[in-house]
């Protein structure tokens, strides 16, 4: 069936700069806070008052546009986008319309240890987020909450180049990365700093025109993106298959029904008459600060994983794993430069680590362990006075009660025995008392040395090396 | 004694500075003035009783204890701020207007807001939910609008000075109907931050005033920076007390032929005319000057400024603030009817007007050739102005008309701002100053256009021209 189809996708990203204060207004952009505390007459629009675009967020932009290897537009211009909502103070969204501030980009995103499919990146603009309606349970009224009018917003919009969910679900992420390494937003899809909208279509294979396209909204992760992109897909092609009309709409999806469904709103064509903002003069970037911005660009995901395969004799794809999240590869970094195992280091970071983080639902920076401590931990199993199974404990300890190491060590009396006299002690006692199995293995029954080594390690409570354990059985066993 | 409140600012001004005149009994003088004269000429929407006990402390200020007027679309802090529209009802804005904070530093007394046309859409002062302001030289006539209610305050002694502000003419035709000074400066000398906009992109506030010096005073106070408008130039702002020197000599003062058209009033013509040789007579030089798109201005304007209108009017939607109908039975009837009732005739009009010209399929056709053509009525006066230093036409074509004459022909109406209409388009700083009276012992007034930032020009030629004559010093029977 999919052979047939091809399925044509674009992704709309809106992100939430991470400036101290709003796009146009001097009120702090702090999350969290108490309703429409974080307000003034310009957010809310109120009758007289005039926008002041802040600097920032317009270097921020420039900033991500640089990254995403898009042009930057000679004159900047804002325009007005007009339509009534009660969460839009001024019934106007700021926005820019014909003169995106950049365009003509593009993201290359990885798919595991391969290069997927470049995907080309239309437009990227600068425009104000609007407030949030409260309709509280029960009640015949809405409230609404306007600490967010007027945040700076990026809207990244990519051509109609992305040929399935897999692929929206790379570029996304690969593009979340790259935003991470700016510093420009935290990304945080649950927070609503990062949103991203699809308009997907099919087409027969090998045809030029494109498809009738739908739009899908309300997916709040990347992976919520690629199911309903998945479902969208499938209901578009049993439609086309069944020879029935595919409605250009608006779909929302339905976390819980994994569905999308129409949306219940009636969504008029909307004209929203845009003009330019006569409050806002048009002005000219000037080169040399597009120059210095880019620059001051951070090394970039891509170029990351390039430099830690060479640099540290990494895998691809563990390079790819490790510089995906800034933070997670910062911390690689420091840990890579007190400690030579880069192998180990990768294991354990790719390993445990990240299944910790995944666990707990933290990033590195979350989950607490200083690199100091972790190169520590590594150095004890290097040093054989813990062996790998114990250090996965000692790992919880470390992120449960924030001690080092060493301290849990000792504190639990972990540490490894790899005293051969211990050990020695331990063998001849369990040989002795385990004649039947001794016999057994003298007369050929080889596994019978498992048993042993098992009753070896509850002797010493497991902190035998078992290597040493090995050795020294062995020597007894008369081999 | 003469009466405190038939003085000028900088006559008070002297008395307070030099004979310790106590800003009170100006404000008594006022007060009373207006208690005895203001049921006539309407030019009040709302008296600042408590004007008395905030004259402001700093003696020092370049306008302390001088009691001035507001126009009605200027936020002042806690005092109800209308645009004379039903849909701002209750509306008390949480913040001073840049223009408030200064005259409040330097010293200035707010005694009220003016009448205007609602949200300034009129150039009678009769679309305003108060009811109309009249004529003080003839009650049954409009003072002109939209500032009519600063100016007709002014011209009746009423207030001291005023603000205005100007979007098409609202601060010059009303000067010049009512037989006061108006000046709209250059676009981006003084900021709009606090101004409810009409036209973002045209709108000016400015000061009327009863004489030229008491323009260039308030002029000092209020021009400038302001970081809270964008659109505001950053430029020293020079002292315009300096350019009040009677000498207009080598002054090259163009008239425009495309002014002097049909249907001209005759006694309007007959007037600026005479105006214009006595600039002569004072030793400018007269240029012949043509500014051939003039008559697309009206037409021009009539698109940019109701687009920009219909998009800053939006925000009144009986959410936050004023006006909401009750027992809407969903956001869109909340909408629906709440605009419905707010709003007056004439800012349905123009809204619906600036909505069509901005929807697609007609922005091409509309919006983007007005402003093609604005670009060239700019150009005409950049040609212009390499010819001469100011430009002098009449401010209005006719005196001031007859209460209800105009209203059933908003056409007829939009045509009384034709000769002002142009200077926003373009930016330009333009002034009225009374010039002469018709028969009916109507005012007219001659109407200076400068280059951009040339207010100083304006001072000098109007302040030369004022010192010869005497219309200005003329008061109405009241």
């Amino acid at each position: 069936m999919t052979a047939k189809y091809e399925t044509v996708i674009g992704l709309e990203v809106h992100l939430q700069l991470e400036t101290e204060t709003k796009a146009f207004c001097g009120c702090s952009t702090e999350f969290g806070k108490p309703p429409n505390s974080h307000t003034c007459p310009v957010c809310l629009g109120f009758p007289g008052s005039l926008p002041v675009l802040n600097e920032k967020a317009f270097l921020y932009s420039i900033k991500v546009a640089l990254a995403l290897n898009c042009k930057i537009q000679d004159t900047i211009k804002f325009d007005r986008k007009n339509y009534y909502y009660p969460d839009l103070p001024k019934n106007f969204q700021i926005s820019q319309f014909d003169m995106p501030l950049s365009y003509d980009g593009f993201v290359d995103p990885f798919s595991g240890s391969l290069d997927a499919k470049r995907v080309h990146i239309k437009r990227v603009h600068l425009e104000e987020d609007a407030g949030k309606l409260i309709h509280p349970a029960k009640e015949s009224y809405s409230l609404v909450d306007f600490n967010r009018a007027g945040m700076p917003l990026l809207e990244i919009v990519t051509e109609p180049d992305i040929n399935s969910p897999q692929e929206a679900y790379d570029y996304l992420t690969a593009l979340k990365s790259i935003l991470q390494y700016l510093r420009v937003s935290d990304c945080d899809m649950e927070k609503g700093s990062l949103r991203c909208d699809a308009n997907i279509s099919i087409r027969k294979a090998g045809e030029k025109e494109l498809g009738v396209k739908v739009e899908v909204k309300n997916m709040n992760s990347f992976r919520w993106v690629r199911e309903a992109l998945s479902f969208e897909a499938k209901r578009q092609i049993a439609l086309a298959e069944a020879g029935e009309r595919i409605i250009q709409e608006t779909r929302l999806w339905d976390a819980q029904k994994l569905v999308t469904l129409p949306m219940r709103s009636k969504e008029e064509a909307h004209d929203y008459r845009y003009f330019p903002e006569p409050d806002l003069v048009p002005f000219i970037v000037d080169k040399k600060i597009i120059d210095r911005i880019e620059k001051e660009l951070p090394e970039l995901p891509r170029e990351r994983a390039g430099r830690f395969t060479r640099d540290y004799g990494l895998s691809e794809y563990d390079a790819r794993v490790l510089t995906g999240q800034v933070d997670l590869a910062d911390y690689f970094e420091k840990c890579a430069n007190i400690y030579a195992n880069r192998k180990t280091l990768t294991t354990w970071i790719n390993g445990d680590i990240a299944a910790q983080m995944n666990a707990r639902k933290v990033n590195i920076v979350g989950l607490g362990i200083e690199p100091k401590d972790l190169v520590e931990l590594l150095k004890m199993i290097d040093g054989q006075s813990i062996s790998g199974k114990m250090a996965k404990d000692v790992l919880l300890g470390m992120i449960d009660t924030k001690k080092s190491a060493g301290e849990i060590v000792s504190s639990k009396g972990l540490s490894q025995v790899s005293d051969k006299d211990k050990i020695e002690e331990a063998v001849k006692d369990v040989l002795a008392k385990n004649e039947k199995s001794v016999n057994d293995y003298k007369g050929g029954k080889k596994t019978a040395i498992t048993f042993l080594i098992g009753q070896i390690m509850k002797q010493t409570k497991g902190k035998a090396n078992p290597a040493v354990v090995n050795d020294v059985l062995k020597k007894h066993l008369g081999e | 004694m003469e009466n405190l409140y038939s003085l000028t600012a900088h006559e008070l001004k002297e008395k307070i500075d030099k004979f310790s005149l106590a800003p009170s009994s100006i404000l008594d003088s006022l007060f009373e003035r207006i208690a005895s004269l203001d049921e006539k000429i309407k030019a009040f929407v709302s008296l600042n009783k408590r004007a008395a006990s905030a004259i402001p402390e700093n003696k020092a200020g370049k306008l302390y204890g001088i009691p001035i007027l507001v126009k009605d679309n200027i936020c002042v802090k806690g005092e109800a701020t209308t645009c004379a529209s039903r849909i701002l009802e209750g509306f008390k804005p949480p913040y001073d207007a840049t223009v408030i904070k200064k005259l409040k530093s330097e010293g200035a007394v707010l005694i009220g807001k003016a009448n205007m046309d609602e949200f300034a859409f009129g150039s009678s002062c009769e679309t305003s939910c108060y009811g109309p302001t009249r004529n003080p030289w003839d009650t049954d006539r409009i003072p002109g609008g939209s500032s009519g209610g600063s100016a007709a305050a002014v011209a009746s002694d009423q207030t001291i000075l005023a603000l205005g502000s100007d979007t098409g003419g609202s601060i010059r035709q009303p000067a010049s109907l009512c037989g006061v000074v108006g000046l709209k400066p250059t676009y981006g000398r003084v900021s709009r931050y606090g101004l409810i906009a009409f036209a973002s992109s045209l709108d000016q506030i400015g000061p009327i005033t009863k004489d030229v010096r008491d323009a260039a005073l308030v002029m000092n106070v209020i021009a400038g920076y302001d970081e809270m408008d964008s659109t505001c130039v950053d430029m020293p702002v020079p002292d315009y007390t300096k350019s009040l020197v009677s000498d207009v000599k080598g002054l090259r003062v163009g008239v425009p032929k495309e002014y002097f058209i049909k249907g001209i009033d005759k006694e309007v013509e007959a007037s600026v005319r005479a105006a214009i040789d006595i600039l002569k007579d004072l030793g400018a030089e007269i240029v012949d000057i043509t500014l051939p798109h003039t008559q697309y201005a009206v037409s021009t304007y009539y698109i940019v400024a109701p687009a920009e209108a219909s998009s800053n009017l939006a925000r009144f939607d009986g959410v936050q603030y004023g006006h909401r109908s009750r027992d809407s039975k969903d956001l869109i009837d909340m909408y629906i009817k709440t605009r419905s009732t707010g709003f007056g005739n004439e800012a349905k009009r123009r809204i619906l007007l600036g909505t069509y010209c901005l929807s697609t399929g007609y922005y091409d056709a509309y919006y983007l050739k007005a402003q093609k053509v604005r670009t060239r009525i700019k150009e005409d006066f950049d040609s212009a102005f390499k010819l001469c230093d100011l430009i002098v036409t009449p401010t209005t074509p006719t005196p001031a008309f007859k209460i209800g004459e105009k209203t059933e022909d908003p056409l007829s109406m939009y045509l009384s701002d034709i000769f002002t209409i142009s200077a926003n388009l373009a930016g330009l700083p333009a002034i009225s100053i009374p010039c002469g009276f018709s028969e009916e012992s109507l005012p007219i007034g001659l109407h200076m256009l400068a280059r951009p930032f040339g207010e100083e020009t304006l001072f000098r030629a109007a302040y030369a021209f004022e010192r010869r004559t005497d219309h200005h010093k003329r008061k109405p029977k009241l």
